[in-house]
């Protein structure tokens, strides 16, 4: 299990370092994924399986999906076919499919091998975390909403398509 | 100690990689890379709370990471959210574009 640890560990910074260097925006995307996949699995290895979870779903899944959507977005022109055409070759993804396979061999290997959380001392169960987060820690929960609310009426507004009072507005 | 690995080596982890999300963030000067490092440096602060979280057995780092999960959804649409207008302005993602002030 400690291999699984430094392993994890050592494809986090790879891929890290991989996203800080591509030119492309799409490239690193790529490569940010799969290191928020080794992250989660170093979680997992950690005694946090409920955190790993999360990690994926909410970091990997939604914000990723976000980035994802700006790019695309911010890729309109003629331009864009080609470059579909360009992402469709091999030399594009081989790279985090190949750190990912070797993420997904480490993660079949961390699941057989007993009881999650192995390199450490003791594994915090997500029934645990949640008496701790609904208890002491209720003020965070509501902390936490309103912050996502905020961020979702800021989101909102500053989305909007800009309209003729605000060259007005402006002046 | 946590198990066989030292905390040290999962505080090394976290560090390593929150200065390579610091370095992005200085050398790139796409918005986009500079979120994206953002992203990593919060990533890098929730591990380093999860090793301490695991090196003490207690659920507090893993509320503390909960936390800094939702500050970076809430960042990362504000952020996403500028990077649009950002665009639709100036019409490049380069972040010097914006550094004069107009008024």
């Amino acid at each position: 299990m400690t291999a699984v640890f430094y392993i994890a560990s050592a494809i986090a910074i790879v891929s890290t370092v991989m996203v800080i260097t591509r030119m492309q925006p799409v490239h690193s995307l790529l490569y940010l994924i799969v290191s928020l996949l080794a992250v989660s699995l170093v979680f997992f290895v950690l005694g946090a399986p409920f955190i790993a979870a999360l990690e994926v779903i909410v970091y990997a899944g939604a914000i990723m999906v976000l980035f994802v959507f700006v790019i695309m977005m911010l890729n309109l022109g003629r331009e864009a076919a080609e470059q579909e055409r360009r992402w469709i070759d091999i030399s594009m993804w081989k790279g985090p499919s190949l750190l990912a396979l070797v993420l997904l061999a480490l993660m079949f290997y961390a699941l057989h091998s007993g009881n999650p959380g192995a390199v450490s001392g003791r594994v915090v169960s997500p029934k645990e975390m949640s008496i701790a987060l609904f208890g002491p820690y209720l003020m965070v929960v509501e902390l936490s909403s309103i912050l996502l609310l905020a961020g979702l009426v800021g989101a909102y507004h500053l989305a909007r398509r800009e309209t003729g009072n605000e060259e007005r507005r402006r002046s | 100690m946590i198990g066989a690995v030292p905390m040290t080596h999962g505080l090394m982890v976290a560090g390593m990689l929150f200065v390579l999300g610091l370095v992005g963030l200085l050398v790139r000067r796409n918005i986009i890379y500079m979120l994206m490092s953002i992203e990593i440096m919060l990533n890098a602060a929730g591990l380093a709370f999860i090793v301490a979280a695991s090196r003490w057995g207690q659920p507090d780092g893993q509320i503390m990471f909960i936390v800094i999960l939702s500050t970076a959804a809430a960042e990362v649409a504000v952020g996403l959210a500028l990077v649009l207008r950002f665009y639709s302005r100036f019409k490049t993602l380069d972040a010097d574009v914006a550094n004069d002030m107009r008024g």
